[in-house]
């Protein structure tokens, strides 16, 4: 019952995040559809990765988009109106895509392949080898630390993309490498 | 073009008034960082982990910078020191993965790092987790902080 309030909310959110044109209300409601979100993970038993999705989603994500914001306009420029072709590919993507969640296993069904043999082994294997009674964390760290490597490399080259771009600030105040506001050297 | 920076300024002469920001923010700021620390070590028996551990050590950084204005809170960590931070904790995390294969083991196989491979992995699972918090925290605060402070025109 939960769950479907929740997703009708989330449907909500997402149709007024589309009309809505002031877009510091626009960030607020991504952020209360990403908090969302997070309650609809925790109702799905997946704490870590909802606790994720509260710390991201809904904290970093909505202040850095409130910088943003700052840093351009808080207003979105008149609508363009309704593009008919755009809309009709996106409408025939997105039946494609709930098409092909007809053929997903029910959520929780036992018999789902993941039941089979993954999970199972990693719940037997993953204390034993790893003393770890977190499964979620001896998969991540142990068992497939070269994703997790590679996430926290995605992390890295992303602040330093940013800083690289943007990041670059005038270092003397009186001119000698002064910058304009595009961030090239004059 | 608005800039955060004079909006800070503005801020932090409204701030001065906002008693109830200031004191609540002071008395939350460390429990923040608390938690952030308990979700870093305690990763392993409960959710959480470095990556979450590292957002929230981050979130205390910008909620400090916040009410107490940018350039303020760009005093706490220099940008050397968060450079340093960012490219710490990946090279932990990817270090631990070399000292595993200097030890004889595979790249990332934690088992060898100590005599009892369980103990092994309780180490190198706590020193990559590390990584991965030093790394995410010092990220996210220099996406805050470049963001926060671009417009510093003049």
């Amino acid at each position: 019952m939960i769950f479907y309030a929740l997703l009708t909310f989330m449907v909500v959110s997402a149709l007024a995040l589309l009309w809505l044109r002031n877009l510091f209300a626009v960030v607020m409601l991504s952020g209360s559809f990403s908090l969302n979100a997070a309650v609809l993970y925790v109702v799905m038993d997946a704490v870590d990765v909802a606790f994720t999705e509260a710390a991201v989603g809904a904290g970093i994500a909505t202040v850095l988009m409130l910088g943003t914001l700052a840093l351009t306009t808080s207003h979105e420029k008149a609508d363009p109106g309704v593009s008919w072709p755009h809309l009709a590919v996106v409408v025939v993507v997105g039946a494609a895509l709930i098409y092909g969640t007809l053929d997903m296993p029910r959520y929780g069904d036992p018999m789902a392949p993941i039941h089979q043999h993954v999970a199972p082994e990693y719940i037997e294997r993953g204390p034993k080898q790893t003393g770890m009674p977190n499964v979620v964390t001896s998969i991540l760290a142990s068992y497939r630390g070269y994703d997790t490597l590679g996430e926290v490399t995605v992390v890295f080259t992303a602040a330093a993309g940013v800083l690289a771009l943007i990041g670059r600030r005038r270092k003397k105040k009186n001119g000698v490498i002064k910058r304009t506001r595009s961030g090239e050297r004059p | 073009m608005k800039s955060l920076r004079v909006m800070s300024k503005r801020r932090r002469r409204e701030m001065q008034h906002k008693e109830v920001l200031r004191v609540c923010s002071k008395l939350l700021i460390p429990l923040i960082m608390l938690f952030a620390l308990y979700v870093q070590f305690h990763g392993d028996f409960g959710p959480g982990g470095g990556f979450q551990a590292g957002v929230i050590f981050a979130s205390a950084f910008i909620l400090y910078a916040l009410i107490f204005g940018v350039d303020v809170g760009m005093k706490v960590l220099s940008p050397g020191a968060r450079r340093f931070f960012l490219a710490a904790g990946l090279l932990l995390y990817a270090g631990v993965g070399i000292v595993g294969m200097l030890l004889g083991g595979r790249y990332l196989n934690y088992s060898v790092l100590l005599q009892d491979p369980i103990a092994g992995q309780h180490l190198g699972i706590l020193l990559i987790e590390l990584g991965v918090g030093v790394t995410v925290a010092a990220a996210m605060i220099t996406i805050f902080y470049v963001f926060a402070n671009q417009d510093d025109s003049e």
